[in-house]
């Protein structure tokens, strides 16, 4: 763990709702992208010199684009139901990490030319005018947003903070003001095919030592196909499944089911991501870009399913929007769900019996699982609504025998984000993705305590990445963190089906 | 953005976040140099896993995977060192971004 210059927010027995401290985030913002950064995504290099004129021009080209955007902005009554909604404002009692407050930075400007009281009498309706000043809060407060949509279940009216956050960001883009860590990410994907700018023969040579650690643990030939021609299924995975802890332990448990079915699977080295970090900037063509990668990479390798590995925003894209970004998927087998989550392809499994689980080779540990925002919010598993919620528990509880939930208003729908989502997983953002995630690790204390947890779940690499980092300060091992699919690779059966 | 690492002889250039500019600009100075900055004294052990690092970059033009790399640390500082445990107490910011910048790569990025 590193040195740390400011305070680790206490965890109490219950979650307060801090006292205000106006300006404690006034600070934080991420580092901004170079100019190369930003070009090769064809966004300007720095800041141009008619930003005002740029940055209103563009906000009125996504109103006309996105009705839903104007209506969030218009249909705001500050009622306050969001106000203690949000890990951030909870973490760190900086009044603008109110969703409301937040939403507002836009919204004043949004008021300001584009109603007709904004544009008459700005100070009687908190109409403002676009100056330097503005860009900054907007910068360091819209990249204190994870876009988890949390406070979003509890307004009234619907008001998705995440399109505005989206909205704010894609006009920064737009004037040359962009983040580092998710532009130079995007600039990586569209050349080398992954976050982490693994090149094909990096990735060759990871997976042949997967197969070996595997073939050395279990004794099972498992493999680790890379872009075989004619599988039945792609799978499509953050490419954080490739690199780091806990998530190559739940990449070795999608081989493992895949093998046990019997089900033929290759990865892409051409679409070796399942993130879209292009949804976090909002930025539809960028986003779209990156989709079109794994279509490409479907029809290439002949494939007849594509399967999404565990990755939050990932499946939201999948999910929600793949079909109009890059379908349609007709040349996919349409007795497959288009995209499938390899929560539902294992979760199938185990209820037909086509794989056996050994539950007590999980039973050092006791579980709980997180729901991740993107999965809980925006998408759904199986048949049924509230499948997303489902499914994943019953894939753990087929898994290990120790199972407990967190406190109901901290899962399920109202989940709280990891606290490093929307394109805040980076360093120079610590304190914020330490102190965002204080509600969860409160939740976590208390399954603890009562049931004696000792591992949390999750199908999200963020989320996983976040908690590896953040659970140290809050004097939890980073072990404490692992992949569900993990769980399933410790408790599957290789070779003895009946 | 830039700053620089301050060598006995002259200065690198280095990012924010402290990764070296010019790759080419790496030797021992420098990760003796940036370590010493971090209050940390470079160990052998500290070298066995700059130099794999080092090696597996100029093969594959990528940091290796953890797994990777505990594994060749397992193999050649014996199997009680070859895990993530270990590579996090010589290097307590994550063997993946402390050690790579310590050994001249760029900073790993991604969902990491």
């Amino acid at each position: 763990m590193a040195k740390v210059d400011f305070k680790v927010p206490a965890v109490e027995e219950y979650l307060k709702t801090p006292e205000l401290q106006p300006g404690a985030m006034a600070k934080s913002a991420p580092f901004k992208a170079a100019p190369r950064h930003q070009e090769a995504l064809g966004f300007p290099g720095e800041l141009v010199e008619d930003w005002e004129r740029r940055a209103v021009a563009k906000l009125a080209d996504l109103l006309k684009k996105y009705r839903s955007l104007r209506v969030h902005l218009d249909a705001c009554v500050k009622c306050g139901s969001c106000a203690d909604k949000c890990q951030y404002f909870l973490g760190t009692g900086d009044p603008k990490n109110m969703p409301v407050a937040r939403q507002d930075l836009l919204r004043s400007i949004y008021r300001r030319h584009f109603t007709l009281a904004g544009k008459l009498f700005p100070r009687l309706v908190g109409a403002r005018d676009l100056d330097p000043s503005v860009l900054e809060e907007w910068y360091g407060y819209f990249h204190q947003c994870s876009q988890c949509r949390r406070c979003s279940v509890f307004c009234p009216y619907g008001i998705d903070t995440a399109e505005i956050s989206m909205a704010a960001r894609e006009i920064l883009d737009e004037i040359g003001i962009g983040q580092k860590y998710c532009n130079e990410i995007l600039g990586k994907v569209h050349t080398l095919g992954n976050n982490l700018g693994l090149p094909a023969p990096a990735l060759a040579n990871t997976l042949e030592g997967l197969e070996e650690d595997v073939k050395e643990d279990t004794g099972a030939d498992v493999r680790f196909p890379l872009d075989v021609q004619g599988a039945e299924v792609l799978l499509i995975a953050p490419s954080a499944d490739f690199f780091a802890e806990p998530h190559i332990d739940g990449l070795i448990g999608y081989a493992k089911v895949f093998h046990q079915a019997g089900v033929s699977w290759t990865l892409s080295s051409y679409a070796s991501e399942a993130a879209n970090f292009a949804m976090f900037i909002g930025n539809y063509e960028q986003m779209r870009k990156v989709a079109l990668r794994i279509r490409k990479a479907a029809i290439d390798l002949k494939v007849k399913r594509i399967i999404v590995g565990e990755c939050g925003h990932a499946w939201r894209v999948a999910y929600s929007f793949w079909n109009t970004l890059a379908g349609p998927f007709d040349f996919l087998d349409p007795r497959y769900p288009v995209p499938q989550h390899i929560i539902e392809f294992t979760h199938d499994l185990i209820e037909r019996g086509a794989i056996k689980l050994d539950k007590e080779a999980n039973d050092h540990m006791r579980v709980t699982f997180h729901d991740s925002c993107n999965v809980a919010r925006a998408t759904r598993m199986g048949a049924r609504p509230g499948g997303q919620f489902v499914l994943p528990r019953e894939v753990i509880k087929a898994s290990c025998n120790h199972f407990f939930d967190m406190a109901p208003e901290t899962i399920g729908e109202k989940t709280f984000c990891c606290g490093g989502g929307g394109g805040l997983l980076t360093d120079e953002l610590l304190e914020l993705r330490v102190k965002g995630a204080l509600p969860r690790m409160q939740a976590l204390r208390e399954v603890h305590k009562e049931h004696g947890v000792t591992h949390m779940a999750a199908i999200c690499a963020i989320c996983k990445s976040q908690f590896s980092k953040v659970l140290p300060y809050y004097e939890f091992p980073m072990e404490t963190i692992v992949s569900v699919h993990q769980l399933v690779s410790n408790a599957i059966q290789l070779g003895k089906n009946s | 953005m830039t700053a620089a690492v301050a060598l006995q002889d002259r200065e690198v250039a280095v990012d924010e976040e402290g990764y070296l500019v010019n790759l080419s600009d790496w030797n021992e100075d420098v990760a003796k140099t940036m370590a010493a900055d971090d209050s940390i004294a470079l160990t052998d052990n500290h070298w066995e896993v700059i130099n794999f690092l080092r090696e597996y970059y100029a093969e594959y033009q990528v940091a290796p995977a953890i797994r990777v790399l505990t594994k060749a640390i397992g193999k050649k500082l014996g199997p009680e060192k070859g895990n993530s445990k270990y590579l996090y107490e010589l290097f307590p910011y994550g063997p993946a971004k402390q050690a790579c910048r310590y050994a001249g790569l760029p900073k790993p990025t991604g969902c990491i």
